[in-house]
């Protein structure tokens, strides 16, 4: 052994010291989780306090608490407007950025994300579709067929890149430029669309593309959210093997893991929760590779701890940037996707430039 | 447990590239360290992953009465460990998370509490006198010390057949020497470990066994005196070469041309 007799002592006390230290390491975690979670709550506070309605906060409490008590008009807009784009702000973010940090692992790539594989420019076209040209899934109403458009594009996209992956010599790297090339190719369809569209079809084609929480309602909180809750529990079941992937695919196969089919649940939870995500909201930028990226240096790459930190801080930095959107431009509801673009974008050029020190 | 490996009629290889063909390597002892030997792209690597069914395999790798062949991928790792040759560079998690991971990944730790993982995880960094370095993010960690963790992380779960492909390259005299006799008494312990080697003198002065490949085909095999020859060197490395005995019994490589 390397270790002589006279350095055992020594030893010792070190590991008692650093297994003192771990063991603080691991309490730390949690305390960031906690605090993430007061913060999103914080957070979804100022989203239901805010509006371009003007609201005073003790009638927003009192539509909260009494909704009785206030008037007819104060408790709609707390209770069918506001509630309903707050939650949904939650719901997005933290499918958005639980999809991001699973692609980033499988596809061992920081940059990886829903947006930036063509998930969301996907959505854009099965909405533009629907919009322009009136092409949809039959039986669905006028309601859900935009949405239900893009979702099927959406999913569809990521089931392309998995039709990839298992294709024969396919590595993750090619599988990374593929989804690049998807959005390139989606991107031009979608121009081609606007191209031939009336101006009104073109107006709302826009406006979907900018991401907007604006079109939520209970309905749609609802699917989002059971759809969400459905994914946790596997994305979590999946944690150790998902770090374990993270030391390497030849590393993880020795430790006994399907690769292959790690990677095919976990694209098949990415289509889930991106896909709807997109498809209700419109585009929204950059939160799959934001939130990930700031729980990961909050709390450390161990994906027990790292899935939920994701997300939290997707919940957060989406709810937040609903609440700018909300005070960008005072009486008017910007749209949330062109926020979280413009705060992406530095967050983005960051990323970049420490992986290129690195 | 002191089981024989014998790999029998194994054919193996890449998609659009077979590499092996009809290939044996018989009798390797429980308790034995087998050097891997040979020029660059001679199949060192590929044999490795080829024992631990990382890529695709026919034929028969017999532990014992088992064919690994055969077993699950999860049942071939409670076995066969793996050192891969590279590590990455990008991994956030620290060296003792990666032990961790490689410890409860799958139900190898099924019914071991945290406490336990834990205890095995700090016992390898204790015995690897890597406690120093414990709580470091892999990325921050010198080549070396990636070296040492990764060797850790395939030893932490204490398999009877270790795979090491090229264990030392990044490492200086002093924990190349602490890295062989960690590995000499793994072995001594019934385990067989198997490695792919550059360095001739190492491995002639820790290696039970050498088995020198060339073109994916056994050049020779043997004891270090009997394989290590100027005859092999020339044909195997094009190079001309001395093999001298030092004063203490090892053989001792010298490269004239």
């Amino acid at each position: 052994m390397s270790v002589t007799n006279q350095h055992i002592p020594v030893l010792k006390a070190k590991r008692k010291e650093v297994e003192q230290l771990y063991a603080k390491k691991l309490s730390r975690r949690w305390l960031v989780l906690i605090a993430l979670g007061i913060a999103c709550l914080l957070s979804f506070c100022l989203d239901i306090s805010t509006g371009p309605s003007l609201l005073k906060f003790s009638d927003v409490l009192k539509a909260l608490f009494t909704p009785d008590s206030v008037a007819k008009g104060t408790s709609i807009i707390i209770w069918k407007v506001r509630m309903p784009y707050a939650v949904m702000a939650v719901l997005v973010g933290m499918a958005l950025s639980l999809a991001g940090a699973e692609m980033q692992t499988i596809l061992n790539n920081p940059l990886a994300s829903p947006f930036t594989l063509g998930v969301s420019a996907a959505a854009s076209l099965g909405a533009g579709l629907a919009i322009i040209l009136g092409i949809g899934i039959p039986f669905l109403s006028e309601n859900w067929i935009v949405s239900g458009n893009a979702f099927i594009f959406a999913f569809g996209s990521v089931l392309l890149l998995q039709a990839l992956a298992k294709w024969r010599g396919a590595g993750v790297d090619v599988l990374v430029l593929f989804g690049i090339a998807l959005v390139f190719t989606f991107n031009a369809l979608v121009a081609l669309l606007h191209f031939i569209a009336t101006p009104e079809a073109l107006q709302q084609l826009v406006f979907w593309n900018m991401g907007s929480l604006a079109r939520s309602n209970w309905d749609k909180v609802q699917v989002l959210s059971i759809v969400v809750a459905i994914i946790i529990p596997f994305s979590m079941l999946a944690s150790w093997k998902m770090t374990a992937l993270r030391l390497g695919e030849e590393r993880a196969q020795s430790f006994g893991i399907n690769v292959k089919r790690l990677r095919f649940f976990s694209m098949l939870r990415i289509s889930f929760l991106s896909a709807t995500a997109v498809s209700f909201v419109g585009t929204i930028g950059f939160i799959g590779l934001v939130g990930p990226h700031i729980a990961k240096m909050l709390i450390g790459e161990d994906h027990r701890y790292w899935f939920p930190a994701s997300l939290l801080t997707g919940a957060l930095v989406m709810s937040l940037a609903s609440v700018a959107s909300k005070l960008l431009v005072p009486g008017a509801l910007v749209p949330v996707g062109v926020v979280t673009s413009l705060v992406g974008i530095p967050v983005f050029l960051y990323l970049i430039i420490r992986k290129g020190k690195k | 447990m002191k089981e024989m490996l014998n790999i029998k009629n194994l054919s193996a290889g890449y998609p659009k590239k077979r590499i092996f063909e009809h290939f044996n390597v018989t009798d390797i002892d429980a308790g034995n360290i087998v050097a891997l030997v040979g020029p660059n792209a001679a199949g060192k690597s590929t044999l490795l992953k080829s024992i631990a069914s990382l890529i695709n395999v026919q034929g028969e790798i017999n532990l014992g009465n088992d064919n690994l062949v055969q077993l699950s991928q999860e049942n071939r790792s409670k076995i066969v460990g793996y050192m891969p040759q590279h590590q990455k560079t990008d991994v956030e998690l620290t060296v003792l998370e990666a032990l961790i991971t490689a410890l409860k990944v799958y139900t190898l730790d099924h019914n071991d509490n945290s406490e336990q993982t834990k205890t095995k995880a700090f016992d390898v960094l204790e015995q690897m006198d890597l406690i120093d370095i414990a709580l470091e993010p892999l990325s921050n960690l010198s080549g070396g010390q990636r070296q040492m963790a990764s060797l850790a992380q395939a030893i932490v779960r204490k398999p009877q057949i270790l795979l090491l492909d090229e264990p030392t390259s990044a490492l200086d005299l002093n924990h190349q020497i602490t890295v062989m006799k960690m590995i000499k008494e793994y072995a001594s312990k019934g385990n067989i470990v198997i490695m792919v080697l550059h360095d001739l003198n190492l491995a002639s002065r820790w290696a039970d066994i050498l088995v020198v490949l060339n073109n994916a085909k056994i050049y020779s095999s043997g004891k270090a005196f009997a394989v290590v020859t100027p005859t092999m060197l020339k044909e195997v490395y094009q190079v001309e070469a001395r093999v001298e005995n030092c004063s203490n019994g090892y053989l001792q490589i010298m490269v004239d041309a």
